[in-house]
């Protein structure tokens, strides 16, 4: 039996719903129309919440300050440069342990995991001078490296989880009717775990675009991704309110789109598959 | 049934994944532990010396490690609490059938894209400014003395953008669990007459349990290593006020070119993470026999 809602109850918890979450989304949706504005007016006390005139102006001059587009190049790069090079690592390991698991495939997941969990500033040193000595530091390709593997082990977890969802009798039938290993991959395995593999990119790409450890202390005015060059806009120089604000609205606009469309991959990867 | 030719191949495609992990983790971690051990100055190169614990002996003796440590504990602590209580409330909420219902949950969720440099700084100026921030407006409205949150109340004014970071996570996770609980056994209760509190603490908590340990461990990990937000918004200070454990090695390796010193940090960091980790190892270890 369905519970009967009476209409008022919806219609109190559509206000307090809205309330709520109109609250909470506030801080974006102030950045957002702060980037609209001339500086004068950022700063207007008591502010001006939509009447002032709507001004583009910020947009074009973030970009004429500092090299703006080239940073969000090198976001795009790292982001989806260490997603890709981690999918590759990790897509044939997941379907191993998935689909041909030892003894020890527990112990082996486990242990990826717990990499996760050593915290960044216990090897930071270390890697600081290592990058150092090999002219890595503030380049695109020690960045792609180090986000690479921070995120292996989220990437083979999730794709290990997607993958246990496949019916291994299917790729059983292939392999009686003599597909070879190449083949099960390519045609049949591939197909079945596209929504997976889907998934884990975009949450990946999520969690590199903002990653914002080891871009701060590994890149400069080089190879920093907007991550790391948004922090230069906190010099005390001045208010720039207006221009801080078209630079974040635009560094986050295009992961907060692909976000809302992951939600339901979030839950799962972000708890490795111990909630669904 | 696998013969031995897969299984050959499938510990040929595990060994990159698991060779380049264990380089990356082995590698530099011994680095930090024999560091840990040398008075290493990057000032004074060519200078390094055995120092047996001596850093360790300074590092856990020097006041801004116990001020780091309580003020790493208060910001994990608080941002948990917040997030709980907050999250358990709005996936309730959100659970409600209401007009616009998806839309709430995306405007709910969105601080969670928001790269911490951006919501630190966005909070810092446009909200908590003591002159021109939202909140100060607000205080003045209502006849208050608007507050310098970030001089004043640094630790509680990083909490506050932390935990609205990290709101959604919380929440997102309990919805689901809570979406996850079977109706017609909430049915049941509302016909033996239990009250909406009586339901919330006998059917819908302890089915909550489980996704509320999940969150607690896996925010904690998170929230050990947050550095940005410190970064943009206080740099630590004023003093130690706001520096916790990830920022003080920070400093001390980068700012004050001890490598013998931060390593030591960087270990009793480690050492700190992993009795966490330990207990969430075995709660998602619990859940890969399922």
């Amino acid at each position: 039996m369905a519970r009967a809602i009476s209409t008022r109850r919806k219609l109190a918890f559509t206000a307090i719903g809205w309330l709520v979450g109109l609250v909470i989304f506030f801080p974006i949706l102030w950045t957002v129309l702060t980037s609209f504005k001339t500086e004068g007016e950022a700063i207007a006390s008591p502010p001006h919440f939509l009447f002032f005139d709507w001004t583009l102006q910020n947009y074009f001059e973030v970009q004429s300050r500092s090299n703006y587009f080239k940073h969000m190049w090198n976001s795009v790069v790292i982001s989806f440069g260490s997603t890709f090079i981690g999918l590759a690592i990790a897509i044939p390991a997941a379907w191993a342990m998935a689909f041909s698991p030892t003894k020890r495939t527990k112990d082996i997941m486990m242990w990826m995991l717990s990499t996760k969990m050593l915290p960044s500033v216990g090897v930071l040193v270390p890697i600081y001078l290592l990058f150092r000595d090999w002219g890595l530091l503030d380049t695109r390709l020690g960045l792609v490296i180090v986000l690479t593997m921070i995120n292996l082990p989220i990437i083979v977890w999730m794709l290990y989880t997607y993958f246990k969802e496949i019916p291994g009798e299917i790729l059983e039938a292939s392999r009686m009717d003599g597909a070879s290993l190449a083949k099960e991959i390519i045609y049949v395995l591939t197909p079945m775990a596209v929504p997976g593999i889907a998934s884990t990119l975009l949450l990946n790409i999520i969690l590199a675009w903002n990653e914002a450890f080891w871009t701060l202390n590994l890149s400069a005015a080089n190879a920093a991704p907007l991550s790391a060059f948004i922090a230069s806009y906190s010099s005390p120089e001045g208010l720039f309110w207006a221009k801080l604000s078209a630079a974040s609205t635009l560094a986050i606009a295009p992961i907060l789109i692909l976000g809302w469309f992951s939600q339901r991959q979030l839950v799962r990867g972000l708890t490795f598959g111990a909630v669904k | 049934m696998a013969t031995l030719q897969t299984r050959s191949a499938a510990r040929l495609m595990m060994t990159p994944a698991v060779l380049m992990l264990f380089i990356w983790m082995i590698v530099p971690l011994a680095m930090t532990l024999y560091f840990s051990f040398l008075r290493y100055n990057l000032l004074m190169p060519g200078m390094e010396e055995w120092a047996g614990t001596l850093n360790y002996r300074y590092f856990l003796t020097d006041p801004a490690f116990g001020a780091a440590l309580v003020n790493t504990l208060l910001l994990v602590g608080g941002v948990l609490l917040i997030t709980l209580v907050g999250g358990t409330l709005l996936a309730l909420l959100l659970d409600q059938p209401f007009f616009g219902q998806g839309i709430v949950r995306l405007l709910v969720i969105a601080p969670f894209f928001v790269m911490p440099t951006v919501s630190a700084l966005v909070w810092k100026n446009m909200l908590m400014h003591p002159v021109y921030g939202i909140f100060a407006w607000i205080a003045r409205t209502f006849g208050l003395q608007p507050v310098d949150w970030l001089n004043n109340l640094p630790l509680f004014s990083v909490t506050m953008i932390v935990a609205w970071q990290w709101l959604p996570f919380a929440t997102l996770i309990l919805l689901t669990a809570l979406q996850s609980l079977d109706e017609e056994q909430k049915e049941a209760a509302e016909m033996d007459g239990a009250g909406p509190v009586s339901r919330f603490i006998h059917i819908v908590l302890p089915h909550l349990a489980r996704a509320m340990t999940v969150v607690v461990l896996i925010e904690t990990i998170f929230l050990l290593s947050v550095f940005a937000e410190i970064l943009v918004t206080t740099n630590g200070g004023p003093g130690t006020a706001s520096t916790n454990l990830t920022y003080l090695v920070y400093a001390q390796a980068l700012l004050q070119f001890d490598v013998g010193g931060a390593s030591a940090g960087g270990i009793v960091a480690v050492i700190l993470a992993n009795v966490v980790a330990i207990f969430l190892i075995r709660l998602i270890g619990k859940n890969l026999e399922t």
